[in-house]
Formats: C-alpha cells, sequence, structure tokens
C-alpha cells in the first residue's frame, strides 16, 4: 500500500515545485469568544479529492464556509490560485459547495434546482438543458425532475444537492457530508462518479465525511481534525498505517493502545516496558526518544495472530483468555483479556465455516505480533 | 386534549362576541331600514345604498381613501420589508438594537401624537396638505406593520438558501428577488393587506394631515354623524366594515396557511 514518491504517483504535496491551489494561512475563526477554527495551515493542491475528518463540532463545516465565503477567516489569510480571497464575495468565486443541510429551494422544482447556476453562469441558454439532463442521469433523479423537494425522499433530495453543486463544474467543490443519506450501493455507485467526475474535468474536491471507508476510498489526503485544529494531514494509507498521536489512532479504524516506558536498544529498535510479569514489547522506533519516556504503543487488531499454540518466529507473544468474539461475516474479533488486566483485540479472517471455528469463549489463546506492527507514539 | 365545552365557556364566548360584535350588526341591520329615522325600524330596503351612490362629496371621500390606502400600503409594503430583511440579514452594524427597537414604536405611539408631529413636520417644510401628506403619514405607520409580519417570517426561513443562491452566482440582488422573495411572498402580501386596512381605517391622522380638499372617508362620516345619524351613514359605514373585514380575513388566511405549507415544505425540503 505505501506509495513512494515517484512520477506516476499522483503526490502534489511531496513535490516542491507544485504550487497548493489553496493555502491556509494561520487562519483561525471564532464565534464571539469560542474558537471554532484554531491558527490552521493547510495546502491543498489542484486535482485534490481532500477528505476532512473528525467528531461533531470539530469545525469542519466552518472551513468549508471560509472557503466557499461565508463567514470570513478572524485572523489569517486563504489564497486561491495565489490570490487572497478574503474580497472575493461568495457569488465571484469558482467554488460550489454543497450544503449539509442541502438548501434546495423549495420553491423550484429539481430540474429549477439544478439549473439554478447554470442559468446564472456563461453557458449559452440551448447548452443548460443538456447538462441538467446529464446530472439528473448522473444521480438517477430523471423520473423526479418535476417535483418539488418536499415530494421526495431524503435520499433523492441528498442527490439533488450533489448534482446542484456539480452542475457548474467549478474549479474547487466543496461537499459537506454528500453521502450520508445514500444506501451502501448507491454510495459506492457515486463515490466511483465523484472519482470519475475528478478525472475528466480536474475538479478539486474538499470533502467532509463521518464515514472513515469513504474517506480512505476517495481521498487523496485526509485531515484528521479536533476541536478547531489538525491532528494530521496525511495520505490514507499513512493516517493508518502511521498515525502520529494517539488521537488519529484512535480515530481512524480499531486499535489497541498500550502505555508503557520507553527503553531504546539498538538503533531504530525500542522496547517497552508495559507491566510486570510480561516480557517487554519489541517495537521499531526513530530515534531521538530517552530511556523511560512515556509512550503509548498502538497495533491494530488484524495484525495481531491468534493462534493455540505458541508461535515461536514472532517478536512479540502473549498468552489470554478470550472474553468475546464479533462474529463480522467475513473477519471475526476476538477481545481477549492478559492477565495483567488489559484487553487486547485481534482480527482475524474466517476461511472457516462458522461451526468450525478455533476458538471459543474462554479458551486460553496466544497472541502474537512482529515488532514492525505496531508504533510508538508520544502524544 | 378535548375537553368537555362547559356551560361557562359557552357564557363567556357568547358575551364576549356580543360585546365585540353587537353594535356592528345593529349599525349592519339598521343600513337597510326603509325609515328615515335611524332607530325606527320600518322594514327592509337597501334605498339608502342607492342615495349613497349619488352622493358627490361620498364618492369624492371613497375615491381618496382608496387611492391613500394602495399608494400609502404598496410603499410601505416595499420600505417595510427592506427594513425588515436589513435588520434580521444585516448581520451587525452599528446601532442595530436602536433600529429594530425604533421601528416598532409607532405600535405603541398613540396616535393623536404621530398626527400631530406629522402636521408639525408638514408645516415645517411647507407642504401643502393633501392626499400626499395622508399618503407619507399612513406610509409611516403602517410600515411597521408590515415589517413585523415580514421579519416574522424571515426569521424562521434558513438563511443557508440565500447563501447557495450567491454561491451559485447570484448577486445578492438576484438571491433576493429569486430566491427570499417568491420565500415571504405570503407574508409581504398579508402586511399588504393590513397596511391596506390600517389605512383605510385612520381617522386621527388623516385629520390631522388631510387638507380641504381631502377628505377620506372616515374623516367624511365622523363629521357627518356630528350633525345626527343617517341612513345613509349606516350604509356606508356597512360597506367599509365589508372592506376591511375581507382584507383582514384574507391577510389571516394567507399568513395561516400560506406561510404555514411553506415553512412546512421548506422544513421537509431540508430533512435528511
Ligand atoms: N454561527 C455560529 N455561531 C456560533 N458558533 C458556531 C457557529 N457556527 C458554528 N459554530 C460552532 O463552531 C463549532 C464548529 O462547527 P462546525 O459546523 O464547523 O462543526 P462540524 O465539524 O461541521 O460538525 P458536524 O460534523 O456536526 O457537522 C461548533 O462547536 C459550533 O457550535
Ligand atoms: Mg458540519
Amino acid at each position: 500500500m505505501a506509495q513512494s514518491p515517484s512520477s506516476s504517483v499522483f503526490a502534489p504535496w511531496d513535490d516542491p515545485t507544485k504550487k497548493p491551489l489553496i493555502r491556509f494561512e494561520g487562519v483561525t475563526k471564532r464565534f464571539g469568544d469560542f474558537t471554532a477554527v484554531d491558527n490552521l495551515d493547510l495546502h491543498i493542491y489542484e486535482r485534490e479529492f481532500f477528505a476532512l475528518l473528525g467528531p461533531s463540532g470539530c469545525g469542519k463545516t466552518t472551513i468549508m464556509r471560509i472557503l466557499a465565503g461565508f463567514d470570513p477567516p478572524s485572523e489569517g489569510t486563504v489564497w486561491l490560485d495565489d490570490v487572497n480571497i478574503a474580497p472575493v464575495p461568495p457569488n465571484k468565486r469558482p467554488v460550489n459547495m454543497m450544503f449539509q443541510s442541502y438548501a434546495l429551494f423549495p420553491h423550484l422544482s429539481v430540474y429549477d434546482n439544478i439549473a439554478f447556476g447554470l442559468k446564472r453562469s456563461p453557458m449559452p441558454k440551448s447548452e443548460i438543458d443538456g447538462r441538467v439532463q446529464e446530472m439528473l442521469r448522473l444521480t438517477r433523479l430523471e423520473k423526479f425532475a418535476r417535483r418539488k423537494p418536499h415530494q421526495i425522499s431524503g435520499g433523492q433530495r441528498q442527490r439533488v444537492a450533489l448534482a446542484r453543486s456539480l452542475a457548474k463544474a467549478p474549479k474547487l467543490l466543496l461537499l459537506d457530508e454528500p453521502l450520508g443519506a445514500l444506501d451502501k450501493k448507491l454510495r459506492n455507485d457515486t463515490q466511483f462518479e465523484l472519482m470519475d467526475i475528478q478525472e475528466k474535468t480536474g475538479t478539486t474536491f474538499v470533502i467532509v465525511t463521518h464515514d472513515q471507508e469513504e474517506a480512505m476510498t476517495v481521498a487523496s489526503r485526509v485531515a484528521v481534525m479536533d476541536n478547531g485544529k489538525l491532528m494530521q494531514v496525511a495520505t490514507p494509507d499513512r493516517i493508518y498505517e502511521a498515525p502520529n498521536s494517539v488521537y488519529v489512532a484512535d480515530f481512524i479504524g480499531d486499535v489497541n493502545i498500550i502505555e508503557g516506558n520507553l527503553r531504546p536498544q539498538e538503533p531504530g529498535k525500542v522496547l517497552i516496558d508495559w507491566t510486570e510479569g510480561e516480557a517487554p514489547i519489541r517495537a521499531e522506533a526513530n530515534g531521538g526518544l530517552t530511556e523511560g519516556t512515556r509512550v503509548s504503543y498502538a497495533v491494530r487488531p488484524e495484525k495481531i495472530a491468534v493462534s493455540a499454540e505458541r508461535p515461536d518466529d514472532r517478536a512479540n507473544v502473549v498468552q489470554g483468555k478470550i472474553i468475546d468474539i464479533a462474529y463480522l461475516g467475513n473477519i471475526s474479533t476476538y477481545h481477549v483479556q492478559l492477565p495483567s488486566g488489559h484487553m487486547i483485540s485481534a482480527q482475524m479472517t474466517n476461511s472457516r465455516r462458522i461451526e468450525r471455528r478455533d476458538f471459543t469463549w474462554e479458551d486460553t489463546v496466544w497472541l502474537s505480533w512482529t515488532d514492525t506492527a505496531g508504533i510508538v507514539l508520544t502524544q | 386534549m378535548i375537553r368537555r365545552f362547559s356551560w361557562f365557556n359557552a357564557t363567556s364566548l357568547t358575551l364576549g362576541f356580543a360585546f365585540l360584535y353587537m353594535p356592528m350588526i345593529i349599525l349592519v341591520i339598521y343600513s337597510f331600514n326603509a325609515s328615515k329615522l335611524v332607530t325606527v325600524w320600518a322594514g327592509f330596503s337597501t334605498k339608502w345604498y342607492g342615495e349613497l351612490l349619488r352622493n358627490e362629496a361620498f364618492l369624492d371621500a371613497a375615491w381618496v381613501t382608496l387611492k391613500v390606502a394602495v399608494i400609502s400600503s404598496s410603499i410601505a409594503t416595499v420600505l417595510g420589508t427592506m427594513a425588515a430583511y436589513v435588520l434580521v440579514r444585516g448581520g451587525r452594524f452599528a446601532g442595530r438594537t436602536l433600529f429594530s427597537g425604533m421601528i416598532y414604536a409607532p405600535l405603541v405611539m398613540p396616535e393623536v401624537i404621530t398626527g400631530l408631529s406629522l402636521l408639525l413636520l408638514f408645516i415645517a417644510v411647507g407642504l401643502d396638505r393633501g392626499v400626499i401628506t395622508i399618503v407619507l403619514a399612513h406610509t409611516t405607520f403602517s410600515m411597521c406593520y408590515v415589517s413585523v409580519v415580514v421579519s416574522s417570517r424571515l426569521v424562521a426561513f434558513d438563511r443557508s438558501l440565500e447563501e447557495a443562491a450567491l454561491d451559485l452566482g447570484c448577486t445578492p440582488f438576484d438571491a433576493f428577488m429569486s430566491v427570499t422573495l417568491p420565500m415571504i411572498a405570503p407574508a409581504v402580501i398579508s402586511g399588504w393587506l393590513l397596511a391596506f386596512t390600517l389605512s383605510l381605517d385612520d381617522l386621527v391622522i388623516a385629520s390631522f394631515t388631510s387638507g380641504p380638499s381631502s377628505t377620506t372617508l372616515p374623516i367624511k362620516i365622523f363629521s357627518a354623524v356630528r350633525l345626527g345619524v343617517s341612513p345613509e351613514i349606516n350604509a356606508l359605514s356597512t360597506i367599509m366594515i365589508g372592506i376591511v373585514a375581507v382584507g383582514v380575513i384574507a391577510a389571516s388566511l394567507i399568513s395561516k396557511t400560506r406561510i404555514a405549507r411553506m415553512t412546512r415544505d421548506e422544513q421537509a425540503a431540508q430533512q435528511q
């Protein structure tokens, strides 16, 4: 999965000669004395599919609104194509936004909602109908073109909002939870459509999502936010494999966090003393860490193997008792309690039928993982 | 919750409505009185209505009243809507609270004082009293009613609709005309009807600001009544009651049904 910066891979953020399309410089947004976005520095490149991820109220919509021009930043500057966009009103920005609340015009039909922006663009009148039909087809709304927004379902409304923001093919498209109300199949299809649109038109997308899987599938880079701050900005695989903090590791996917004291070994290798009576965890870590530092060790459940016999080729081996098994179809998650009281989750793919599963509740099993499976976090 | 309709409730309701409407009902009945004596019933007749149509002075006054009502309510609607828009949507600007308080002041100001101050103003600027001064005066006091009605509607509907319009390339004016106005249209219409009936009704302010050549109906009726009540006046009053009732009922119907439906549709349209 790891990407190396080569010419064939899309990675403008690694290329110092590339200029970002959007630059946030020290952007802060306050509402009264509440800081919704805190001193944000962020570069977004052309043709990116940039995903904002974070808990509710962390400032995702606020960032979108700053870009669309509805809320001017309290401090700092936003540059679009090297132009400070602060004085540019929303209707003059090459930016379209899909609102989290959809903001469909209740007095206009689905068709007229989609045509609304086109009628106010330089597009010749004769081409507008074709474009609207194309959008209706894309979002599978042909049958509902004549209906008013209150006469269609929630998912259909979401598609109208999406179609309306896509219609003008803007340079920058802001999608605030665009696919939340769609069923899985339609969501997947639409994700692929979005990626396809991007291939064809070269639009830059900034997308807010609560769905990690979606962010992982569609995004070129993911920004994980907390309380108005960026915690980490990286490609999906880096975010998953190399989170920079416990917060990010915990936010994306499942993770086991074990706290302990660090003991540096030969360069690049460390030991972590985490509990009495167990061998220290062997892990890899970059230099600069001193003896005795309190660290968190993060290891994903799917990196941990469950076995009945003690494996002797693994760097880390512990024994415990199965407390709970969550069967998820193709995979099972085992929750194992160690003698020290730690709970560890381990994930195994189910290659056998359910009644022939190897382990059951109360079984004593061995958990094992390699020294490269987890990462050492200091914050 | 459905409660039994008790005797107490029924009595209160009857008494209350009798109190409110008895005088008007008597007036309406006597407008169909055949006798010239107002207090003696002498059979049904519509002749006073015919008489009314031949009375030049009343017809002139009716024409002035109608002109004043239409023009002043239209100007008041435009100004009142603009004021409401700025106060609700304008964001924070210096003196906003002061303005929004001040716009409602005429609602509670005694009419005599409003009339008197307008009179003084017109004299000070040397404006001859006539139709124009009544129009100005009526615009002044009915504007705040319009802005109350319109701003309650503006508060209710989602700001992001206007933002979406801007986002899709509308100028602020275009956004107002193609999104905001269609949404608030029922409130604007009901504001207009309210201003219209207020202007039609008004006696006090009109009597301060009208000139000799421009008497409105309420003034005419008032001065005629001082010489004695005539069946003609009853007929005229009945017609005015009719017009005002239609106006007020239309205004409340519009705000009850149309605005309620639009608000519901809007909320439905935002649901996820
Ligand atoms: N106009 C406003 N006035 C005051 N506070 C606001 C305003 N708009 C947003 N906030 C606050 O700013 C914070 C960030 O809001 P924002 O809408 O950006 O959250 P979000 O990350 O989009 O959340 P969600 O995932 O729930 O949509 C929230 O705590 C919110 O209450
Ligand atoms: Mg949001």
